[in-house]
């Protein structure tokens, strides 16, 4: 081995204690971006797959009843290469394990031909058999949460008569890979399921035969989508079409695009933090080194050792630091990505969904941090090999130090010898000192970052589902309800209080822009669904005009007092151009309201209802759950807890453990950059220190001017970090933002407290290490040796 | 021992012509050296005189192509230092030259074999770094760590450090500066031997008058300039020495 090289493992050894803290920031920024590299890859690999296997539809649209005869129509329009019908229903279902109703989504499996689009893909039994009545598949999602096994069966209320499902099947399908059920924000994997029954069967229930009430279109290489859309909408409309729309308006497409985009976020924010962090450490570091090491660079370059000779070895040096990180990132990002495959598994069905090493990511990975390390260590290095030879071979002329501003101000004789010393120091070396102080205020911010999003999730629960919505469940009917079912509804047993909300498809246009979605018409004053304004006061729903969310506002460019062009698209298709009156805050998809007399007055219809909104009793809670399945007008029932509880069970079970490894990470941070602060004001002043405990100062009084530097970094740092940490905050919840979810931006105190308390205790124990060297200055040597 | 006098017969090694150093200290210029022109030959054991502040380690760092000067020429041999950049300078003393520094400059974290080694690796026909460290009597101590090594041992390994890689010359900037007076001559012998068994032509620094003694000329500067140049008539073994 090289003698060099042999200083270098040396020196490397010397300094262990940071060289592992560096080698740890490093480790988690690598590993987080190993992890959503590789997941990213998987996932996207496992959609590409499935979609392109299992053709998944380009285009969607339903409609009320179309006749089969107008297929052939719709595979005439330009650019449409594959049609396919089907008929697609929403059902009450009685599942055996539980009391509250679950909603079943039927879709027809044509019997004397194989599917042409969206196909199934059977996991386990096998599919239905044609001609074979009562027999269907399940989806996986809700037959692995039931624990169903082929042959198990459920009784759904079908048309209004009750019928026995026999399971033959367990399946995916590329339409929900997330089992989510229209304008819900949480994929429910227990109260909402996929069947597939024989198109006879729904045929014949719902008086359907040689109609269908859905369609699937498949584009050809180079389609005009828009123009597609366009026709096939002309043609369903006299058949009560709602809309097409294309995959970026699919719910499941959606969820699984938008996981992607946030692992991408994922991949560049955290490693570009951790990184920069790793830069900056190695900075002062190798800096420290250097200059500590200055008469040896100018004794190699005095014996003719080249510039660069001497520049690789302390690029070497950090090379050490930042390739040993990468590697334990990388591995331990593997183990992080499998796990989140895993925990994928829960929510996204794929035929194969398996975690795979992303060899691109991982020399991405190298080829990052060894950026960082350069970067970060360029600057003391080229000086290092710039300082002429014989410059170097002359000790650095001593320090100049002043009277601080400080002591201007404070009378003399106020300040003790130790505080002059450490305010002396501080301003001697004020840009050194600036950054130690950021990167510590860097280490809070990043446990902020790492640990605020609980607090926004609770919040966001808090808000929309307690102060908004306040209902208990959410009932839907099949078609819309006359003002007796209503009646009926408030009049259950167990019942306390009740609203009716009706629900249109609807096209609203603002400029050039234009959305589908539905507009829900609301009591004026409603006390169970409420709209929150800015301040979560609820706002009455305006009598003329529109509402819309802020999200739905934003993505049309529309402002208050804008007049924007509604087009309904159920029954007359009524097009009315109205205001803008009122912006609501919420969390969650596009949505649009208005007051609900006003729609039945543009729709020429009378109060009917779409849905239901109850308070109920909670101790009547069966009875109101049989009572509600035995009516044949009822589509689904949502139970708001019920929600809520299976959200926390799973999105916030994760959250946490996401949660777990950013505070690690964060951690990692926060003694990274406070010890290794420390530890290089201990090395640059241990010689003033050992002089101050030779001329009679005590222990105490020495550490005083090391730990007080340390401790006036620390407490100017934390409100730093606190601002930081939120503009990280905000700036992550900028890239995560979804047309699903808004993360809001909400800090709680005990966030701020608790990486406040983190870096305090970082400090204490960096402090006690530093204490226990103070205490073993070797005083003899520390005089005896120059520099 | 040097006996022939005569000049014209010597090769030069160095050849300084008229050179000046001048630093630019922010507002004030610091005159190190004022127009200074020698030679050095062959073999010969050079002791540079003169008082601190006189300018002998600016000299003494031109000539071994750590510095170049404001003006004036340098050539050793055949070589003009001072039209040399800075690849060139290093490869001159990668080959050519052997320092010895006041205050050692080991690297701490090699023990006194690796530091000879540290040289050894970079040499086109070094010694055995064992030989080397055997020339100044500290073969026993090499796995010794600079550290456990007294003052006047990690010099007599610098000066190993220095003469492994059989240098054409030995450069050495007040080798005893650090040192008491049995320690220091214990350096110079090793030094003396160098010059003496090798043939390494030798500069040594000092203020200390006395060391002078044991040289083939002395070469006294002040204020930047040479002030006189006596060449001894015998060389006193480094052991007669006394301060
Ligand atoms: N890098 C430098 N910058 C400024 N002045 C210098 C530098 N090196 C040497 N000097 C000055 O040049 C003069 C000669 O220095 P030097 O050659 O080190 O003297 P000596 O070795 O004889 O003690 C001194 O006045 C010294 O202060
Ligand atoms: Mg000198």
């Amino acid at each position: 081995m090289r003698k060099l090289d042999r200083k270098l493992i040396r020196d490397l050894f010397h300094m262990k204690g940071q060289a592992i803290a560096i080698t740890l920031v490093i480790a988690a920024g690598v590993a987080v971006f190993v992890m959503s590299t590789c997941a990213y890859a998987s996932l996207s690999d496992g959609q590409i797959r499935f979609y392109r296997n299992n053709r998944f539809a380009d285009i969607f649209s339903s409609a009320k009843r179309c006749p089969k005869a107008l297929i052939p129509r719709i595979e005439q329009i330009p650019g449409v290469s594959t049609v396919e019908t089907r008929l697609v229903y929403d059902v009450l279902l009685d599942v055996p394990d539980m009391t509250e109703p679950a909603t079943g989504r039927l879709i027809s499996i044509p019997e004397i031909r194989e599917q042409r689009l969206n196909e199934v893909y059977i996991s386990r039994g096998r599919m239905v058999e044609p001609n074979r009545l009562g027999e269907v598949v399940a989806s996986e999602m809700f037959a692995e949460t039931h624990g169903f096994k082929p042959g198990d069966t459920v009784r759904a209320v079908i048309n209004g008569t009750v019928q026995q499902l026999k399971m033959v099947g367990v399946a995916l399908t590329p339409e929900y890979v997330i089992q989510l059920q229209g304008g819900a924000m949480l994929p429910d994997k227990k109260r909402f399921g996929i069947f597939w029954v024989n198109e006879r069967q729904l045929e014949s229930a719902f008086d359907m035969s040689g109609a269908f009430n859905s369609v699937l279109l498949k584009l050809e290489y180079g389609a005009n989508l828009d123009e597609v859309i366009d026709q096939l909408d002309k043609l369903l409309e006299p058949f009560g079409s709602i809309g097409a729309y294309d995959r970026s308006q699919q719910l499941s497409h959606q969820y699984v695009t938008d996981e992607l985009l946030q692992l991408k976020t994922m991949a560049t924010v955290g490693p570009s933090i951790f990184l920069s962090v790793a830069a900056f450490l190695l900075n002062i570091v190798v800096s420290r080194v250097i200059s500590q090491q200055r008469e040896q660079v100018a004794a190699l370059k005095a014996f003719g050792y080249f510039n660069y000779e001497i520049g690789f070895h302390y690029l070497n040096l950090v090379m050490v630091i930042s390739m040993t990180g990468t590697i334990i990132g990388t591995l331990f990002g593997f183990w992080m990505g499998a796990n989140l495959i895993e925990m994928y598994q829960e929510f996204y069905k794929f035929p194969l969904l398996k975690f795979q090493i992303n060899e691109i990511a991982v020399l991405w990975a190298f080829l990052l941090t060894t950026f960082a390390a350069v970067v970060g260590t360029w600057l003391a290095v080229r000086n290092a090999i710039r300082l002429p030879p014989a410059e170097a071979m002359r000790p650095e002329p001593p320090p100049t130090y002043r009277p601080t501003i400080v002591e201007r101000f404070v009378p003399l004789g106020m300040l003790s010898a130790e505080l002059r010393m450490i305010f002396r120091n501080i301003e001697r070396k004020l840009l050194k000192s600036a950054v130690s102080i950021v990167g510590i205020a860097v280490a809070v911010a990043v446990l902020i970052l790492g640990s605020f999003s609980l607090d926004s999730l609770d919040y966001l629960i808090d808000f929309q589902f307690r102060k908004a919505q306040r209902q208990d469940l959410t009932v839907s009917f099949v078609e819309p309800a006359t003002s007796s079912v209503v009646h009926e509804m408030s009049g259950l047993d167990g019942a306390l209080d009740s609203e009716t909300m009706r629900a249109v498809a609807s096209r609203i246009r603002f400029q050039h822009r234009s959305r589908r979605v539905g507009i829900m018409g609301l009591e004026s004053e409603p006390k169970l669904f409420r709209l929150l304004g800015e301040d979560e006061r609820p706002i009455a729903v305006p009598t003329h005009g529109i509402t819309l969310n802020s999200k739905l506002a934003s993505l049309l460019g529309a402002g208050l007092g804008d007049r924007l062009n509604v087009e309904v698209l159920e029954g007359k298709r009524p097009k009315i151009n109205v205001e803008l009156t009122s912006i609501v805050n919420e969390f969650g998809g596009v949505n649009a309201y208005m007051d609900k007399r006003q729609l039945h007055e543009l729709l020429k219809e009378s109060a009917v209802a779409s849905g239901a909104f109850l308070k109920v009793d909670s101790n009547r809670l069966e009875d109101i759950y049989q009572e509600l399945e035995s009516r044949p007008g009822v589509g689904s029932v949502s139970i708001k807890d019920a929600n809520i509880r299976s959200f926390k069970e799973t999105v916030a079970e994760n959250m946490l453990t996401m949660r777990s490894f950013n505070i690690l990470f964060a951690v990692v941070i926060a003694i990274g950059v406070v010890y290794n602060s420390a530890r290089i004001s201990l090395s640059e002043q241990s010689r003033d220190l050992a002089t101050m405990r030779v001329i009679g100062f005590t222990r105490t009084e020495v550490a005083t001017v090391l730990l007080g530097e340390i401790i006036l970094f620390t407490i100017v740092a934390i409100p730093l970090g606190w601002l930081i940490g939120y503009w990280f905050a905000a700036f992550m919840i900028m890239g995560l933002e979804t047309e699903n979810y808004r993360i809001p931006l909400i800090i709680n105190y005990s966030t701020f407290a608790f990486a406040s308390l983190v870096v305090v205790l970082a400090t204490f124990f960096s402090a006690l290490i530093i204490q226990r060297r103070i205490n073993q200055l070797d005083l003899i040597s520390v005089l005896k040796t120059r520099e | 021992m040097n006996t022939d006098t005569d000049t014209e017969h010597r090769t030069a090694v160095f050849r300084a012509a008229d050179i000046a150093k001048i630093y630019q200290m922010g507002e004030v210029q610091v005159h190190a050296l004022r127009g200074v022109s020698l030679e050095l030959f062959d073999h010969e054991f050079v002791v540079l005189l003169g008082a601190s502040g006189s300018g002998k380690s600016t000299l003494l760092n031109i000539l071994g192509g750590l510095d170049v000067p404001t003006s004036g020429t340098v050539h050793y041999l055949d070589n003009e230092l001072t039209a040399s950049d800075d690849s060139k300078l290093t490869q001159y003393r990668r080959k050519n030259v052997g320092f010895v520094f006041q205050f050692y400059n080991l690297i701490p974290s090699l023990t006194a074999k690796e530091n000879v080694e540290l040289i050894t690796e970079i040499a086109t026909d070094p010694m055995d770094p064992l030989d080397a460290l055997d020339m100044v009597k500290l073969k026993e101590r090499a796995n010794h760590f600079p550290a456990q090594l007294s003052g006047g041992e990690q010099q007599r390994v610098a000066i190993a450090r220095a003469i492994a890689k059989k240098p054409k010359v030995l450069l050495c900037d007040e080798p005893t500066g650090a040192l008491d007076v049995e320690t220091g001559i214990v350096v110079l012998e090793a030094i003396a031997r160098i010059n003496d068994e090798l043939g390494t032509t030798t500069a040594v620094i000092t203020h200390n008058a006395a060391i002078a003694r044991m040289a083939d000329r002395v070469i006294s500067l002040s204020n930047g300039q040479i002030s006189a140049v006596n060449e001894n008539a015998s060389r006193i073994d480094a052991s007669k020495l006394e301060w």
